[in-house]
């Protein structure tokens, strides 16, 4: 049964777009069918940050509107098949992605892939909330920041109140993605540390993404990180929380990008 | 900042947390149904005044401090000595200042 996660934060600029790229493409490397589907309308970022930018045709709003098949807009990844992109269009206004719509593209995605992963927009939109409408699980990408906290506690919110599962009495999974994180910083009390995010949000924990150079590296590439540098810190992290969404059972560290003192000490599970 | 401070050398962090606990319980209340008290007092307390005396709006001043454990409402409102008092009240548009009525 293929499984609907919607990537969402609230505010923008947290990570979503990096997260659902290099999540995507850690379950596709983990052997999954997945397709991450941009639901960005008029600022879509995916297909850059995934390398497809030179190859859209057909984006999420011109299979909704019939104009297009969704195999024909389907953006299927260079590096590996089991990957595929669906794109926003950047020219339509939002308003053109329509409940029923977007639950038909979905329920096609679904017989198609094992994973349909979706993109939200920043804010409490139309897109945003179009975006969580259909979703099993969410990922909310929270950096250890104040204005980020407040605006995932908003969507968890939301969360819980406007998708169909909420309105069918049923629960969203939610699971937190910590992006951004600095453990040096919070052992010093500069920043809020995993557990006061966990604690304020009351949300279980899906990964924690160390900052690092590697992410601007590989979105100046166009290639997920997990692809672009497996080994790196935040590769590593990702590829962590891709197992955790499959329901394996992954000890929570922070990846460091050498392997440390610690590291060497307590050794790593081998990827 | 004092001596003990500066020893210290406490990060930001705490502060962070303890602001936002106390404005998510706050928002969670206010988002999820829960009505806002202080909200509303300061609706109901503007609106009773308001029958008796014409409130000039510029001299309104409201100040909330929302706490962990207590709350505060504070609202100023500054009447013109100068003022009748409308009897009986409820009737707002009786409540012109003298000054005003006697020119």
């Amino acid at each position: 049964m293929a499984k609907v996660v919607v990537v969402t934060s609230g505010k923008g600029g947290v990570g979503k777009t990096t997260s659902t790229a290099a999540l995507g493409a850690a379950l596709a490397q983990l052997g999954q069918n997945v397709v991450v589907v941009d639901f960005d309308v008029g600022l879509r970022n995916l297909d850059l940050v995934m390398g497809a930018e030179r190859r859209v045709v057909y984006d999420l709003i011109n299979v909704t509107q019939g104009i297009a098949k969704l195999p024909q807009a389907l953006i299927r990844d260079k590096r590996l098949e089991r990957l595929a992109l669906l794109p926003a269009s950047q020219t339509r206004d939002k308003d053109a992605l329509t409940e029923d719509g977007v639950a038909r593209v979905i329920n096609s995605l679904k017989q198609m892939f094992d994973w349909v992963i979706c993109d939200s927009p920043a804010g409490i939109e139309r897109g945003a909330t179009l975006a969580m409408r259909f979703a099993d699980t969410a990922i909310v990408v929270t950096n250890p920041e104040v204005s980020s906290v407040r605006d995932s506690d908003r969507i968890i919110g939301i969360l819980d109140a406007k998708t169909v599962k909420a309105e069918r009495g049923e629960r969203v999974d939610k699971h937190l993605l910590i992006s951004r994180y600095d453990p040096a910083r919070a052992a010093r009390g500069e920043m809020l540390s995993i557990d006061d995010v966990i604690e304020i949000l009351s949300t279980p924990l899906l990964g924690i993404i160390p900052e690092s150079e590697e992410v601007l590296r590989a979105s100046n590439l166009g290639s997920p990180v997990t692809f672009n540098n497996p080994s790196s810190a935040p590769a590593r992290a990702y590829l962590d929380a891709a197992r955790r969404l499959m329901g394996e059972d992954v000890e929570m560290t922070i990846p460091t990008e050498k392997q440390g003192f610690l590291g060497k000490l307590f050794g790593r599970r081998a990827a | 900042m004092n001596l003990f401070n500066l020893f210290k050398r406490q990060g930001t962090a705490p502060v962070a947390r303890d602001r936002l606990q106390i404005l998510l319980a706050y928002e969670r209340g206010s988002t999820r149904g829960a009505p806002d008290l202080l909200a509303i007092l300061r609706e109901e307390i503007l609106t009773a005044v308001g029958r008796h005396v014409e409130i000039d709006s510029d001299r309104v001043n409201v100040r909330m401090d929302r706490g962990d454990k207590v709350s505060t409402l504070e609202v100023d409102i500054e009447i013109p000595n100068t003022v009748r008092m409308a009897p009986g009240g409820g009737r707002r548009k009786r409540a012109v200042p003298a000054h005003r009525s006697a020119s």
